[in-house]
């Protein structure tokens, strides 16, 4: 009878363990999904900015042409620990210069690395997630013609047992979509600005609140949130809470400056000086996809 | 008609918020707090005359221009540094949006000051001389203003 209870028990856990390491495993791209198509290195620097990259892998502080140098350094600072940005430039070693086009679309789309880990969320893989394989095709065209850096990586300072990379895989499942956030009817420039904001330009990642989890609450998308940081608050951008124009959302996403001509700073700083690369008509179709987000859909 | 409206809402505005001014002041807020954020206020004006400009929202008007840009100039030349004594942090003054940082990086804030003073030259240098070059110096302007507001003032809804 106890051997019988023992050899049951064995079986669940086993079972357990089984379920468990399917359920984390890390996933990557079906085969050929970017790698099979040819990039444009002239569209994937406007998909660059767009996606903001240049705002975590910079070294902290660039500005300028300095902003193309992915360095990496920044901190991130969150609940489970402070994340560092790690060295994305072309260096074969230090960065990821060796990498290939599946490579890079698997750690973008799927949060998963070369040797198949799973990457912490702070890398908004779960908005890439969305972007279309062209874009990302078009993205590894323009990063091969972007400079080396021999800067060294700095290790996050996590503790347990965020820092079990495993754990991963259950968040992905909860928490990495295949469908928009904001659903429902929109014209056709608001769909143009749902795919910027949504899949490249993430701003639901600042600009909504997190469960416990760290998950984003899409129910309550664009309300606000807690600054990481710490101090201060993140505002609330849906329809309810920003009343500008869309002119005006879409000028201060060129030059910062807010209808009374306050002017941005905390990370929306850096925001803009990405989105100000993009030709007007993304920007207005951002602008009209926020003025869609409404609380009481 | 329209005219007296809009007037009799801004006295209305005005007299709430100078209302509200008071109402605060007999409380805490120190005179510094109050001078620094008039301050700021002040440069939000005269920047927005030239940011609507180089929107193209209002008519370039050289002589506008060039005013405006003088005027930041001589903001920009005003002694900033009584305007922010110690313990006036955000922390310390409800009303306050100012980090820390101003403080422990007085270095760093030094510069940023300096650097929003350099901006604003730049852009007197320019701002009677046609639109093109105006525009061409705004986005320098600009990030003086948020780049100190990325340091030193806290985000807030
Ligand atoms: C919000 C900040 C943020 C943004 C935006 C961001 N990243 Fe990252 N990225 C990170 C962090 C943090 C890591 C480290 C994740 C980890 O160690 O699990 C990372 C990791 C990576 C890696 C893996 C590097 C390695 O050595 O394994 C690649 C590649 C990468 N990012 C590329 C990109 C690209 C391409 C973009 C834009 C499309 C981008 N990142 C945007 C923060 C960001
Ligand atoms: C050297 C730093 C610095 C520079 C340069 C700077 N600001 Fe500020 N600004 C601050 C700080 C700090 C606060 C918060 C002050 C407080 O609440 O005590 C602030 C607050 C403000 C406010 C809110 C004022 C209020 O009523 O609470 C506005 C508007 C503003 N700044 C506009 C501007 C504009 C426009 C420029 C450029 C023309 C500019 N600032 C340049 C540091 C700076
Ligand atoms: C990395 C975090 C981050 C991302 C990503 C981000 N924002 Fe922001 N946003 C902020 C912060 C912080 C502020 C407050 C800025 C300040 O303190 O001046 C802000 C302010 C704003 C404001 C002004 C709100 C107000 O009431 O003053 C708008 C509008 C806005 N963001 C829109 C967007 C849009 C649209 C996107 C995506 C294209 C976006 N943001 C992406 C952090 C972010």
């Amino acid at each position: 009878m106890m051997r019988r209870l023992l050899s049951a028990a064995a079986l669940i856990a086993l079972i357990c363990v089984v379920a468990g390491l399917w359920l984390t495993r890390a996933e990557r791209l079906p085969e050929g999904a970017v790698a099979s198509l040819a990039g444009d290195a002239t569209r994937g620097e406007q998909v660059f900015w767009a996606a903001g990259c240049a705002s975590c892998h910079a070294a902290p502080d660039a500005e300028g042409e300095a902003r193309l140098v992915l360095a990496g350094g920044e901190a991130f600072p969150s609940e489970f620990g402070t994340f560092y940005a790690p060295n994305v430039s072309m260096h074969p070693e230090r960065g990821i210069g060796s990498w290939d086009a599946a490579a890079f679309a698997d750690a973008v789309q799927r949060g998963v690395s070369p040797e198949g880990a799973h990457y912490y969320p702070v890398f908004p893989y779960a908005s890439y997630a969305l972007a279309e394989p062209q874009d990302i095709a078009d993205l590894w065209a323009f990063w091969q013609t972007l400079p080396a850096s021999d800067a060294e990586n700095r290790p996050h300072d996590v503790g347990f047992p965020f820092n079990i990379r495993r754990g991963i895989g259950l968040w992905k499942r909860l928490y990495v979509h295949d469908d928009y956030a904001v659903q429902g009817p929109l014209d056709s420039d608001a769909e143009r600005g749902r795919y910027l904001a949504e899949a490249l330009s993430h701003c639901g990642e600042c600009h909504t609140p997190r469960d416990a989890l760290g998950g984003l609450d899409r129910a309550r998308w664009f309300a606000g949130a807690p600054n990481p940081s710490g101090r201060g608050r993140i505002p609330a951008i849906d329809s309810d809470d920003l009343n500008w124009s869309r002119r005006e959302i879409a000028q201060y996403l060129a030059d910062g400056f807010t209808p009374d001509f306050d002017v941005a700073g905390g990370h929306m700083a850096s925001v803009i000086a990405n989105l100000a690369n993009l030709p007007e008509e993304d920007r207005d179709a951002i602008a009209a996809y926020v003025q869609a987000v409404s609380p009481s859909k | 008609m329209q005219i007296s409206t809009t007037r009799s809402f801004l006295l209305l505005a005005a007299l709430t918020i100078g209302g509200a001014g008071i109402a605060i002041g007999q409380t805490e807020v120190p005179a510094a707090v109050k001078a620094r954020q008039g301050q700021m206020q002040l440069q939000s004006f005269y920047l927005s005359t030239l940011g609507e400009m180089a929107r193209g929202n209002i008519d370039y008007d050289a002589d506008a221009a060039q005013a405006s840009a003088d005027s930041l100039v001589a903001i920009a030349a005003m002694d900033w540094d009584p305007l922010w004594p110690e313990g006036t942090a955000t922390s310390e003054v409800e009303a306050s949006r100012a980090l820390p940082a101003i403080w422990t990086d007085a270095e760093g804030y030094a510069a940023a000051w300096d650097a929003f003073g350099t901006a604003a030259a730049a852009v007197q240098g320019v701002a009677g001389g046609g639109l093109d070059g105006l525009r061409a110096e705004m986005g320098a302007l600009g990030q003086s203003c948020g780049g100190c507001h990325d340091d030193y003032r806290v985000s807030n809804d």
